[in-house]
């Protein structure tokens, strides 16, 4: 290891693995830092992900796809089912991500990055102002390391920011906090996603069942903090189960918050980038934040590497215009969107599931079940069509 | 028994450290940077701590409790 590097990478999510090997690919040293003793373990993740997602950076591997899902199923509130089937090019897959983001630190490493786990980062360094390298525990020892630029990938924390000076903290009625576990004899098709809506089941938020082989499934759900005032995500998982699977053995549990908001309004600030849920780059209305991740990461990672390469330390500040042409402005609809879904009482839920229900099963696109539900809604109908039209 | 003391008073927000999963949605709510959370250790930096209980309602699994009656050195 050296004293200092070009680029400095806290966490090694999907997100700071992409930041890493994208700057490690313009020629500038990197070394990436894990609290964890294992990049990808612990999973606080229903593992779903479009194959387009995955292919922008990786080809698919068998080793770590678990299902290949080609049905979504919404389950209303008075258990309508609505099932939705999408086209070969919208394939999606239900990850290992234990092997996936394993896989991705692997090519950040191939790209030529240098990895450290059991590394805490528990401060920055700062020069003039800007920042100029991290502090981090260790072994139980304190060590100080220069980097000119730094790129926080701390995942839902997003300390690392705070401690530039940018304001990274979620408003608690955005966080969706979730539990989860992974169980097996739960029968369900081996190609469909489950969704469920309900002031029961997830009120301001969603219940999810995502298979993973062999009957084993995902199972868990996110209810925005301010449900959490009165009732734990973990006793309406119990709940839940009790309902519908009381004797599943499970395997794992887990739990875990989503930032389901807007990006922040500035992610990058003299001397540091911010990435993935440092940054608040999950989709707010599916609460996905994998392939969104990895794409902010590797915007920043490039633009890192630019930024070293060139000699123009103020390049980083372009990263905030980058990701909102990319992605950003679109999470500002989609979180909109969210205001609205999210708001719909039980009857609604049931009664847009039996409208979407009359559609014939080969015409049901999710155009369609968008626009059913939208007639419900009416005032939605602006911010999708502004989704389909960015 | 010795209380502990927050920004704001004494300390009424309390981590069951035997229960916490570490997951860091607590961390990603409080407004303070009050949380301080590793691999497998979790605590309150008391003088930072408001007593807002945003951590306690964001708490996927009832791991940080209020404690009205304040918390106390153990
Ligand atoms: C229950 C649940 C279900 C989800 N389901 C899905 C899903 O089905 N599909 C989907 O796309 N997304 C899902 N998400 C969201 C997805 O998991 C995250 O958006 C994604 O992991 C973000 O990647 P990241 O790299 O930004 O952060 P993370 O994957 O969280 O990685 C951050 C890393 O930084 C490390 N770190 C943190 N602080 C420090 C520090 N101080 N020093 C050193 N290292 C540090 C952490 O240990 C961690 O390894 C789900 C989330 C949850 C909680
Ligand atoms: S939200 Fe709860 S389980 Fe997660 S780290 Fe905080 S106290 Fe622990
Ligand atoms: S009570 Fe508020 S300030 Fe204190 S730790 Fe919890 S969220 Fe942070």
């Amino acid at each position: 290891m050296k004293s200092n590097y070009d680029v400095i990478v806290v966490g090694a999510g999907p997100a700071g693995s992409m930041a890493a090997r994208f700057a490690a690919e313009q020629g500038v040293s990197v070394l990436m830092l894990e609290k964890d003793r294992d990049v990808g373990y612990p999973v606080r993740c229903g593992e779903a992900i479009s194959k387009e997602g995955v292919e922008e950076f990786i080809d698919s591997d068998e080793r770590w796809i678990k299902a290949h899902i080609n049905k979504f199923s919404f389950i209303a509130p008075d258990e309508t089912e609505v099932i939705l089937q999408f086209d070969s090019r919208q394939e999606g897959y239900v990850l290992e991500r234990k092997l996936f983001d394993y896989e991705l630190a692997r090519t950040a490493a191939e790209a030529g990055t240098e990895i450290l786990t059991r590394a805490y980062v528990n401060g920055l360094l700062f020069n003039d102002g800007k920042v100029s390298g991290v502090r981090y525990e260790y072994q139980g020892k304190q060590n100080e390391i220069k980097a000119k630029i730094v790129i926080a990938a701390d995942g839902v924390e997003s300390r690392v920011g705070r401690w530039a000076g940018l304001k990274t903290h979620i408003d608690f009625r955005d966080m969706e906090c979730c539990t989860q576990i992974t169980a097996a004899n739960i029968s369900v098709e081996p190609d469909t996603l489950y969704f469920y809506f309900g002031a029961d089941v997830a009120p301001q938020g969603y219940f999810w069942i995502f298979p993973k082989g062999n009957n084993l499934a995902n199972i868990g759900l996110g209810v925005s903090g301010k449900v959490g005032k009165t009732k734990s995500a973990q006793s309406y998982l119990n709940s839940f189960m009790d309902k519908y699977y009381p004797d599943a053995p499970v395997l794992t549990s887990i739990a875990g918050g989503v930032p389901s908001a807007v990006t922040l309004d500035k992610i990058s600030a003299p001397g540091i980038v911010l990435v993935g849920d440092a940054a608040r780059q999950v989709n707010p209305l599916s609460g996905g934040g994998i392939a969104s991740g990895m794409i902010g990461g590797s915007i920043a990672g490039r633009i890192a590497g630019e930024a070293v390469k060139m000699n123009k330390p103020d390049h980083i500040l372009s990263y905030d215009k980058a990701w909102n042409d990319r992605l950003g402005k679109r999470h500002l609809i989609f979180n909109r969107i969210k205001g609205g879904i999210y708001n719909f009482s039980d009857e609604k839920f049931n009664k847009i599931a039996k409208s979407v229900n009359k559609i014939p099963y080969e015409k049901r696109t999710l155009g369609k079940v968008f626009t059913t539900a939208l007639m419900n809604q009416p005032s939605l109908l602006v911010d999708v069509a502004k989704v389909f039209l960015i | 028994m010795e209380l502990r003391y927050a920004k704001t008073g004494i300390l009424m927000i309390e981590i069951l450290p035997d229960k916490c999963d570490f997951c860091g949605c607590c961390v990603g709510v409080c407004p303070e940077d009050a949380i301080e959370l590793k691999e497998a250790e979790i605590s309150i930096i008391d003088e930072r701590c408001t007593n807002c209980a945003k951590c306690v309602w964001s708490c996927p699994i009832e791991v940080i409790v209020f404690n009205r009656d304040g918390v106390t050195v153990k």
